[in-house]
């Protein structure tokens, strides 16, 4: 199994349909495989152990993807906002490697040792013209395809480890081989270094759907390129398609090309998924979950799902719409408790996955997959009766206050039901009484300002008083990573520090 | 022979190569055209298609035995048509997944 087998068969079924850029005028699927042929020779006679890229998405990344593959050396995409010293220190333990990069980062890391960095202009037209080698790329499927370094909102950072057999396993099991047809479009906005971006990439090549990428997301340009290039499909982080419905409320006008919008890579606030529902009214909406350390998707919330729950009057059912629907054909998901029994179906418990494309490793670590394949997630989560699959978050972020413990998320969905509060994030603070206090962190919506002894007043109506924010913040932003992760970790420090402990 | 996942297979009587999805285990008898497939590496051009099995396969398609303990992605298609033990395969009719990357 090699990822290069996924292009190879785009190519030779539909060579001739654009796999990047504008209809007619970018990559074609038969040129992504000549190029990425003639980058895979430069590999590897360049001698090096991978192949890495500091740089916005543009089509140097799939020529670098597919290269990497076919040269049988791992590819590793890294987060071009990293400050100087932090992409030296990353780009040395990736060494010896073929750097492909922006002009900031060549300044970065064009001395060190081991590492040959190349420019992206440069690195395009070197395979302009260039065509495949003769010589086959490696089948062993234990190969590393992609090395993905975590956000490291905890720690430092680590890279998670994704081998043929995992992505492969992941794209042929759910995707349909030339499933797009030849008007659909997908617009790419996550970075190259996100789990998200890379898995873009080979389900749209398997799909046949052309690739439109945003470098730098900005909602107005993201409106813009999906009204110019017809963009029927996209995927969102929850940040983004709050941006999205926000400016779509300022300048008005739909996306009637939009077929299907799916989102991810957090939880989705319920006010954010109502507006944009209300503004795309033909649009089809996926709720997506997955993780790094699974190759991407585990469970999906497909279109018609979403409208079952939304028209039931049934509150299980409706109680769905919050879900992150059911497994993928080839994933088995339990629940268990924290000696890793499972737990009865509605219980809460840790989110366990199984399948051929769970990796669950990380570089120079011991796997955390048991000896029969199940990954314990470090989220939380619970099934409904149906299979329905509730994502609480990650299990290090609930507050335990007085033995009791409590799912920010319950705490923020009532936060944000309040119609004063835009976002809301709510974490655990040290406390002497109860080991941990509730706090909360608000920002105010539009035009409202928050009062919040009737907040508080308000949260009480909603749930126990034990769930309650001992104390709530108001701010104008809460602190996010690029990729729409709440830093958690952040807020608590900060509210540690500035708190009343007493309690 | 004995096949797991991501283990690949070539006809011996046409174009047609495939990659393994999920395999019983043990000796699985895995036919193309009528003749025995090989690993790639191995695998020599042997013979013709026979007659009683020339319904081709197809670039991306998935095949599966009755039971779908054997399913297999035409990664090459060819002329010759696949078999397990003598029996058929069938294409794999599944509902597709909406996109979600």
């Amino acid at each position: 199994m090699n990822l290069m087998m996924l292009l190879e068969m785009a190519s030779s079924g539909f060579g001739d349909r654009t796999a990047v850029g504008s209809q007619g005028q970018g990559l074609t699927y038969e040129q992504l495989f000549q190029r990425s042929g003639a980058a895979a020779t430069h590999f590897r006679e360049a001698g090096i152990d991978r192949v890495s890229l500091v740089d916005v998405s543009s089509e140097a990344l799939p020529i670098a993807l597919f290269g990497s593959a076919w040269a049988g050396v791992p590819f590793v995409p890294l987060n071009y906002r990293l400050t100087a010293p932090e992409l030296r220190h990353l780009a040395a333990e990736v060494a010896p490697s073929v750097t492909v990069c922006n002009d900031d980062a060549l300044s970065a890391i064009g001395d060190l040792d081991g590492v040959r960095a190349v420019v992206r202009p440069d690195f395009l037209s070197q395979w302009a013209e260039g065509s495949a080698p003769d010589s086959d790329w490696n089948v062993d499927p234990d190969e590393i395809a992609i090395l993905l370094y975590t956000s490291g909102t905890t720690g430092a950072p680590k890279a998670a480890v994704l081998r043929h057999k995992h992505l492969v396993s992941y794209i042929i099991g759910s995707v349909e081989f030339m499933g797009a047809a030849e008007d659909e479009a997908t617009l790419v906005s996550v970075p190259p270094y996100h789990v998200a971006g890379m898995a873009a990439i080979l389900s749209s090549v398997y799909a046949g759907r052309r690739i439109v990428q945003l470098p730098n997301f900005d909602a107005a340009d993201w409106v813009n390129l999906v009204r110019a290039e017809g963009v029927t499909h996209a995927m969102v982080v929850p940040t983004m398609l709050a941006r999205i419905t926000e400016h779509l409320d300022d300048v008005g006008g739909g996306l009637p090309s939009l077929r299907a919008l799916s989102y991810g890579g957090g939880k989705m606030p319920a006010p954010v998924i109502a507006r944009a529902l209300e503004l795309l009214p033909e649009t089809n909406f996926v709720n997506a979950y997955g993780l790094t350390e699974t190759s991407s998707t585990v469970a999906v919330l497909g279109p018609d799902e979403h409208r079952e729950a939304h028209r039931s009057d049934d509150p299980a059912v409706r109680a769905r719409l919050g879900s992150a629907g059911r497994p993928l054909p080839a994933i088995e998901v339990d629940i268990r408790d924290e000696e890793g029994e499972p737990v009865p179906t509605g219980t809460s418990g840790e989110i366990w996955v199984r399948g051929e494309q769970v990796s669950g490793e990380y570089l120079g670590r011991n796997s955390r997959v048991t000896p029969d394949g199940w990954f314990p997630t470090n989220d939380g989560g619970s099934l409904d009766d149906d299979g329905y699959l509730f994502v609480e978050g990650r299990i290090d972020d609930i507050i335990v206050r007085g033995g009791e413990n409590i799912s920010p998320g319950e705490i923020e969905d009532v936060l944000l039901s309040h119609p004063s509060v835009a976002d809301a994030a709510a974490v655990g603070v040290p406390n002497e009484q109860w080991g941990e206090a509730v706090a909360a962190v608000v920002v105010p919506a539009k035009g409202q300002t928050v009062d919040i002894a009737e907040l508080q007043e308000f949260v009480k109506t909603q749930m126990r008083s034990s769930r309650t924010p001992d104390r709530i913040e108001v701010r104008d932003e809460l602190p996010y990573n690029e990729t729409g992760k709440l830093l958690r970790r952040i807020l608590r420090d900060e509210l540690a520090s500035s708190g009343d402990r007493s309690g | 022979m004995d096949l797991k996942p991501g283990s690949r297979l070539k006809s011996s009587v046409c174009d047609t190569e495939l990659i393994v999805v999920k395999a019983p285990s043990g000796d699985v008898d895995i036919t193309c055209g009528g003749s025995p497939m090989a690993d790639p590496a191995d695998a020599e051009r042997n013979g013709e298609v026979a007659a009683s099995a020339a319904d081709g396969t197809a670039l991306g398609k998935r095949y599966v035995n009755e039971d779908e303990s054997l399913e297999v992605l035409c990664t090459k298609p060819g002329d010759g048509s696949l078999a397990l033990g003598g029996t058929p395969l069938g294409l794999k009719e599944a509902k597709p997944l909406p996109a979600s990357d």
